[in-house]
Formats: structure tokens, sequence, C-alpha cells
């Protein structure tokens, strides 16, 4: 059998709540879901967690997914939904310590007290932003791509990461900082 | 990447790159376990879960029995 047709196959058969078909389709994306949540949350073991709770989403929505439509795509929006539950309802909020995370190679320019700034003023970002900040400037993901997981258009995602570098760069400035 | 602000833009992006360095190049990137045994286990806790209304509409019927005793007689012969 194809290999296209044989996975057409596997997603009918995930659509009407066959477990073999959900288990190989997990074994198939859990790589990808996960590290498409850690872009996110940045932490991997809530990133392990987010993964399995992903595909819980995903086995109970089993009737509404068309097989005729990407398998990946649709794992990748209930993974973000997910993530931003989880950011919701963490709003972690970084404290200024000593311990940072370094850079591979840090910036001399880029004194540690500016860092810590910098991180404050983006663990305040509201989830929505943050993600969209996360994903285009962190990880420098394509927009297209932002979009389509987010379930928004590519206007959206430029507008979600402008109102989050306005936002920083007002939290910086409370702080003293001038970006 | 930057495209909304340009020159503070990229600024703003180099400063998060300090702290915030790309996934990619941290350890743990890529998942390192099979999640599957997880999942299961996740699946049957769920299985075997019973919703809040039941245990709500549970509660309820034993407050009722506890306040009318009378009922338990009309409720076995219900039953």
């Amino acid at each position: 059998m194809p290999v296209l047709e044989e996975q057409s196959d596997v997603l009918q058969k995930f659509s009407r709540g066959d477990v073999d078909a959900f288990e190989e389709l997990f074994r198939l994306h859990q790589g990808e879901v996960y590290r498409w949540i850690l872009r996110i949350v940045r932490d991997p073991a809530a990133a392990e967690d987010l993964t399995v709770e992903t595909f819980w989403r995903i086995h109970r929505a089993h009737a509404r997914f068309d097989p005729a439509r990407s398998f990946g795509a649709w794992a990748r929006r209930i993974a973000s939904n997910a993530a931003l539950d989880h950011l919701r309802s963490t709003r972690a909020e970084i404290e200024l310590s000593d311990d940072l995370p370094q850079a591979p190679q840090p910036d001399p320019a880029i004194s540690q007290e500016l860092r810590q700034k910098t991180a404050y003023a983006f663990s305040r970002l509201p989830p929505k932003l943050k993600i969209a900040a996360t994903l285009a400037l962190i990880e420098g993901q394509p927009y297209q791509e932002i979009a389509d997981a987010l379930d928004i258009s590519i206007g959206a995602v430029k507008l979600r990461v402008f109102r989050a570098l306005r936002l920083l760069r007002k939290t910086l400035k409370k702080q003293g900082v001038e970006p | 990447m930057t495209e909304p602000g340009h020159e503070p833009a990229q600024r703003m992006e180099r400063l998060l790159k300090q702290y915030f360095p790309p996934t990619s190049t941290r350890p743990r990137a890529a998942l390192e376990r099979d999640l599957w045994p997880a999942m299961l286990r996740r699946m049957e806790q769920q299985s075997v879960a019973v919703p809040w209304f039941d245990w709500a509409l549970l509660a309820a019927l034993a407050v009722c029995l506890a306040v009318f005793p009378r009922a338990i007689p009309v409720l076995l012969y219900h039953l």
C-alpha cells in the first residue's frame, strides 16, 4: 500500500476512534509536538506534560478531525492552545536573580542588569503576545507557520509582535532603560 | 524575523535572545523518551474518572435522604 494511502487509512481509522491508529499517530508526531510546545513554554518538563495533554485533547476530539486535512497542522494548533492555557495558568514571574540562562555567546555590549530587566519585562507580557513574540523574535519561526498554529491571520501575528515590542519598550522605560 | 519596528525591533530581538536563547541551542531540545506510556496512564485515569456532576447529584440525594428518611422506602420501591 502506498505511504500516502496508508497514512490516509490511519487518519480515517483515527477519526472513527481507533486506538491503534491513535497510537501510530502519537508515535509519529510526539517529537514534533514536543518541540513546538518547548519553543513556547521553554521548559522541557512542562513541554512533556503538555505534549500528553495535547494528545489527550486530540484523542477526545477525534470525531471532529477531518481525515482529508493535515494531522500535523491540527495537532500543532491544539498544542498551541494547550501551551497558551499553561502560560495563562502559571503566569510565571521571572525573579530578578543572578542565575540567568546564558546565551551561547553573551553580547558584551549588553549588561547583566539590562538582560535581567528585559527578562522581567518579557515575563509581564500577556500570554497571547508572549507566544507570538517568542515564536517570531526568539525562535525565528516564519509568520505563516505561527499564523497557522495560532489559527489567526499573518496580519494578526504581526500586530501581536508589534504590540509585544511596544509593551516591552514601555516596561523597560518604566525601569529606567531606553531600549 | 524582524519586521515590525525595524531598528528598535532588531535591538529588542537581540536583547531577548541574550536571555532566551532559541530552544534549538539548548539541552533537551528534542524529546528524549517515549511519552506513550504516560499517554496510556492519562487515558486510563480519565476513563475511570466520574464527572463532577454525578458526584453533585449523589451528594444531593444523600442530603435529601438524610433530611427526609421516610423517602428511603419510596426510593427503594421505585428502584
